[in-house]
């Protein structure tokens, strides 16, 4: 299986675990969840949407990333995943 | 007006989304040497999405991308290159590397059809880079250098020390340099950001000869070298009365005039109307200012 992940646990940032998958399974561990689940799930399936991903289990750790920052990591990741 | 420019590493998120808010005049996002190899890539990814979302006002935008023998430039280039970036600051540089970066410039900037020309700031930071200094100050796209005192130590290998008299050489030829092509003269880091006043005896000693600002690492220091690099008071009020008596002796039919017993020529004017060009851009030159 391949597998990419970019980004850290410091503070706002998030890192961003990408695995190949059957469709786009997103699982979010944010410190700000309760606020911008939808906000940090909507980045993440914009970005894979606009690198045409369309099978991938993605994991974010996020430690209060803003949008930009969750973008470059998905990119990272899936760049990183494809080799 | 380049007084200070902040070094912000570029897989950092938490000081790429607070790079303007310390009063910096500018700031140079980071590929290089703050970015380990492992991390490349997401640096690369990241700036390109900071300089794709956000707005830095009046703060200016360069990048400091991985130099010609990394392998990295191209990728570099190709992310960042955009209508917010003014300037590429290009690390070891010397001729034959500047060369090939403007080719790739002029290529990436007809590929993605950037409205504007985008500037080099070649870092000065070998003996080649010193040898070479003035056709590098001449060279196509360069609007400033800036010099890298502790790459240039290291290559001449000896050791680089507070009050760095190993930089005299490369200082004044750089500000020599610059001055006759008029671009900017951008002066080394001070590594100890502890030190502040050893940081601004350094900054002095680099405006003494004339340099017009420093790059700097840690947002503590831009206070102090913003101010070092604008005219102080003294200036200020000297440079008043010089224009002022030179303005009252030309009313009065006089070649020349004098002030405090000395003797203000052209060349003594020219100086107090170029700080008070300075003061005004530094947002100076009001009456409290004097106070």
């Amino acid at each position: 299986m391949k597998i990419g992940s970019a980004g850290t646990l410091e503070s706002n940032d998030a890192l961003v675990t990408v695995r190949e998958g059957v469709g786009i399974k997103i699982a979010i561990d944010s410190i700000v969840d309760a606020f911008f689940h939808d906000q940090i799930d909507a980045a993440v399936r914009g970005e894979l949407a606009l690198l045409g991903v369309t099978g991938a289990d993605v994991a974010v750790a996020d430690k209060g990333a803003l949008d930009c920052t969750l973008r470059a990591r998905v990119r990272a990741a899936v760049k990183r995943m494809e080799g | 007006m380049r007084r200070s420019l902040l070094f912000i590493p570029g897989n950092n998120p938490a000081m790429l989304q607070n790079a303007d808010v310390f009063g910096a005049d500018g700031i140079i996002l980071d590929l290089e040497d703050a970015v380990t190899v492992a991390e490349k890539d997401a640096a690369r990814e990241l700036v390109k999405e900071y300089l794709n979302t956000w707005e830095f006002g009046a703060t200016e935008v360069m990048v400091r991308v991985n130099g010609l023998s990394s392998g990295w430039l191209g990728d570099d280039l190709d992310a960042v290159l955009g209508d917010k970036l003014t300037a590429i600051v290009y690390p070891k540089a010397d001729l034959a590397s500047l060369r090939e970066l403007d080719r790739i410039l002029s290529e990436l900037e007809r590929r993605k059809g950037l409205a504007k020309r985008i500037g080099v700031v070649p870092i000065v930071e070998s003996a080649t880079g010193v040898v070479e200094t003035d056709a590098i100050a001449t060279f196509p796209r360069v609007g400033g250098i800036l010099l890298g005192g502790e790459d240039f130590t290291a290559d001449m290998e000896i050791v680089r020390t507070r009050e760095g008299a190993e930089l005299a050489y490369p200082r004044a030829k750089i500000a020599i340099a610059c001055r006759a092509a008029g671009i900017d003269a951008i002066d080394t880091p001070f590594a100890d950001v502890a030190d502040a006043a050893a940081l601004e005896r350094d900054a002095r000693v680099a405006k003494s000869l004339g340099f017009g600002g420093k790059a700097v690492i840690h947002p503590n220091q831009i206070e102090i070298v913003n101010r070092v690099f604008a005219p102080d008071v003294t200036e200020l009020r000297w440079a008043r009365r010089v224009v002022a008596a030179a303005a009252d002796a030309r009313k009065k039919g006089l070649g020349a005039s004098s002030l405090d017993g000395k003797m203000i020529d052209r060349p003594v004017e020219l100086r107090a109307a170029k700080i008070l060009e300075r003061a005004a851009a530094c947002g100076l030159g009001g009456p409290d200012d004097e106070e």
